[in-house]
């Protein structure tokens, strides 16, 4: 029987987890780079492909079916239902992973590259458009500043669901923390549970470091603004 | 329920903390049964104040509010706000309900049977210049004047003593509103209930009203009585101010030519013809247009009712 | 998970058909027979999975956002915890469970549970918000208790905003749940991922079992959307 094999342990093994991240830095870290390795590969092509796509549509105010259907999309297909399927087109290995999860973090931001610059006050680009600004200054100057808070929201929810999906990839090769976590017979329940913690440190640490990095990028004058909940 | 009830301020205050100057300070007004009552005034007067303290949206510091001589303290709130009707500017139907269900709202917390509901909205929905039709729509569909005519029909629907309400047409355009003042002044005839009713609009309060009550900033009641009372005799500068300067041409406004008396008609055609039904100011107005002093007034069927000198205009404005 | 061989998953009795040594793209012929083996076994508790996930979800996100709307105070250590629980991955959190409760559907509930309440929780709370401040103000004028307001007025009002959350809230839970596949042989990632893991991966049973879950999750898509007409029939 194909079972995957689980320990069955108590509060202790929990706990244990942490030791074997003590013990084992260098590997984890050296791990925890592969999966970033990948997740920023898949990243770069995912924003390559939805943020032109979106920001464009976003700006000529058409396509929104497009965008709801990206996000639908986005949630309805299974991870591993991805990761097979490039499994299968491309074989085993970095490639199709990369592939695979790009599918996956394009979802986001398109959907929300899209809001954010559709979503932009039409007062304002009206009263661009009167003063004379072509459409691409229009673009460049009012509404990717304005759109930057919804639009970076998408880049991070895509980069931490990118990053937290990588491990189910290791069953097709993908390598990174998720070698660990699905080989349970070689590092046991402890080196499991201690490549899990380090997962959800990696996300964590995405997620507030692209955080500080919105907000660097901001203007000034729309820190205080808050978001529109473009997606989750 | 009686179908008017008698409402009385007795030197209610109401202070909000944080603030120096009082929302409504020793307000003492009687409302007799029946009464179209106005509060108007300039924004921080209180009047919004005065009203939500009727039926206890807001409590108050100190003094008492009495309806038929009961304290409104005296009553379970619930109970007080179901025999109160409420409208509000921006009316506040339920958008999930149709409008029949919105006028069917408090009957059905008082426990009316189906029929009785259904009769009920549908004689409201005729008072109020709806169609029968109207009671299956939704809030959605229907005009802004339309929705204040149910929010209208909704606050009448259990037969209350009292009406409230808060510049219920301050939110339409010009000429709904005007028509729906005219519709509620007709109203107001057939169903003689007591209606308090706030405006921050002079027009509309002389136009309304039996009795109009100024508050001026500081919730201070500066003059309370019949509009052309306070026109003649504003009590102080406030109220003169807030009246307007042309308060004289006002007072000829509320006046028609069919009440006053007038000169029998002279053999002159070059006369302004003017309608009996229509104002003495509109008289004046076309006197001054033609450049004459005096114009021939006509009835409905074109015979001759008389004429109207401008001093006769003078005369009225004496007593 | 073992690092030995997986079973067969297609029951080789020498009678394979050119298509599936082949492993052609498609294989009508393994579809049909093997549906009821493997696949419609594993919709069904894919599908039992998904539903019993969210409307305990849907439960417990309910009540936390009934309180919360008493209580505004409670709404943001809700909604941070909320987040909190997002951001863990379902695999770690899968493999984290079962060092509490082992392979039992109790660990791959856990998880799918807590990413419905989570996408729930904030839209049943703002639809309950939503209710506009002069309809209140109405209510309340006219004598209506609090409780009266809540379930005759705040409830149908925040009922699009419930429907629109219970619609990613399946959605995200069908997706996730093949991921349950790790823990067991149960839903549909387990066909998906036992044909991952052959020598050379099974194209027809990825693809099958793959369109079975997006099926599953467009028809309760469809089946929330038809509720939507008929309850809140007043939203245009």
């Amino acid at each position: 029987m194909g079972a995957v094999i689980f320990d069955v342990a108590n509060g202790h093994t929990f706990l244990q987890g942490f030791s074997f991240v003590g013990d084992h830095p260098g590997f984890l870290a050296h791990k925890a780079l592969e999966q970033l390795e990948l997740s920023v590969a898949a990243l770069a092509i995912a924003a390559a492909v939805a943020l032109p796509v979106g920001i464009i549509l976003g700006h000529l105010h058409r396509g929104s079916t497009v965008a709801i259907g990206a996000s639908i999309l986005g949630r309805a297909l299974p991870s591993i239902l991805l990761i097979a399927i490039f499994l299968t087109i491309l074989g085993i290995g970095f490639v199709n992973n990369m592939f695979a999860l790009a599918v996956l973090g394009t979802g986001p931001m398109l959907t929300n590259a899209y809001a954010s610059v559709d979503g932009v006050e039409r007062d304002v680009t009206d009263a661009a458009r009167g003063m004379g600004m072509s459409g691409l200054q229009i673009l460049r100057r009012v509404e990717l500043p304005l759109a930057l808070p919804l639009l970076f929201t998408g880049i991070r929810i895509a980069a931490v669901t990118v990053v937290a999906t990588a491990p189910i990839a290791a069953i097709a090769g993908g390598g990174g923390l998720g070698d660990i976590i699905v080989n349970q017979a070689s590092y046991r329940l402890q080196g499991v549970l201690g490549a899990c913690y380090c997962v959800m440190a990696l996300s964590a640490g995405v997620w507030l470091g692209l955080l500080a990095l919105q907000r660097i990028v901001t203007p000034r004058a729309l820190l205080t603004r808050v978001p529109m909940t473009g997606d989750n | 329920m009686p179908p008017a009830a008698e409402l009385v301020f007795d030197r209610v205050t109401k202070r909000y903390a944080g603030r120096d100057a009082a929302a409504l300070l020793e307000l003492t007004l009687e409302i007799p049964a029946g009464t179209f009552c106005v509060l108007v005034g300039p924004s921080g007067g209180g009047k919004t104040t005065a009203l939500k303290l009727v039926n206890r949206l807001i409590p108050f510091d100190e003094g008492d509010i009495r309806i038929d001589g009961r304290s409104i303290t005296g009553l379970p709130v619930v109970e007080l706000r179901r025999g109160i009707g409420y409208v509000i500017q921006q009316v506040g139907l339920f958008p999930h309900m149709s409008v029949g269900e919105n006028v069917e709202t408090v009957p059905r917390l008082l426990g009316w049977d189906r029929a009785r509901r259904r009769a009920r909205s549908a004689e409201l929905l005729e008072l109020v210049g709806l169609e029968p039709a109207d009671a299956k729509r939704y809030p959605a569909q229907l005009s802004g004047g339309q929705r204040q005519r149910v929010g209208l029909a909704r606050a009448l629907a259990a037969d209350p003593p009292l009406l409230l309400m808060d510049e219920p047409f301050g939110a339409l355009d010009p000429i709904t509103r005007h028509r729906l003042q005219l519709e509620l002044r007709r109203l107001h005839h057939e169903v003689a209930k007591t209606v308090i009713f706030v405006t921050h609009d002079i027009d509309e309060a002389i136009l309304m009203g039996d009795r109009i009550a100024i508050l001026r900033e500081g919730g201070v009641l500066a003059q309370y009585d019949t509009p052309d009372a306070i026109l003649a005799h504003p009590t102080d500068d406030f109220v003169a101010r807030f009246i307007g300067e042309d308060r004289a041409l006002r007072r000829l406004a509320l006046r028609t030519l069919d009440q006053i008396p007038l000169d029998p008609a002279g053999a002159r055609d070059e006369l302004p013809h003017v309608s009996d039904h229509s104002t003495v100011r509109n008289a004046v107005s076309l006197m001054l247009e033609a450049g004459v002093d005096r114009v021939l007034v006509v009835g409905d069927d074109r015979s001759e009712r008389g004429e109207l000198p401008f001093a006769r205009a003078t005369e009225l404005l004496r007593s | 998970m073992t690092a030995a061989g997986p079973g067969p998953v297609i029951p080789n009795f020498g009678q394979a058909s050119a298509c599936v040594t082949g492993n052609n793209l498609f294989c009508w012929g393994w579809v049909r027979d093997h549906w009821g083996d493997t696949l419609e076994p594993h919709l069904v508790q894919h599908a039992e999975l998904t539903v019993v996930a969210v409307a305990i979800g849907f439960a417990i996100a309910f009540l936390l956002a009934l309180v919360s709307h008493r209580l505004r105070a409670l709404d943001q250590p809700i909604a941070i915890t909320a987040g909190l629980i997002y951001t863990i991955p379902s695999l770690v959190a899968f493999q984290i469970l079962i060092a509490f409760s082992g392979l039992s559907n109790t660990t791959v509930e856990i998880p799918l549970i807590g990413y419905s309440l989570v996408i729930l929780y904030p839209n049943i709370a703002a639809g309950l918000r939503s209710a506009p401040p002069d309809v209140l103000e109405a209510a309340r004028g006219m004598g209506l208790r609090p409780r009266q307001v809540l379930w005759r007025v705040e409830l149908p009002l925040a009922l699009p905003a419930i429907i629109a959350g219970l619609r990613v809230a399946v959605v995200s839970t069908v997706a996730v749940a093949t991921v349950a596949s790790l823990v067991g042989d149960r839903g549909l990632g387990y066909p998906i991922f036992q044909a991952m893991r052959l020598p050379t991966p099974f194209k027809t049973e990825i693809y099958s079992a793959g369109a079975l879950v997006v099926g599953l999750a467009l028809g309760f898509d469809l089946v929330l959307v038809a509720a939507r007409r008929v309850l809140v029939g007043w939203a245009q």
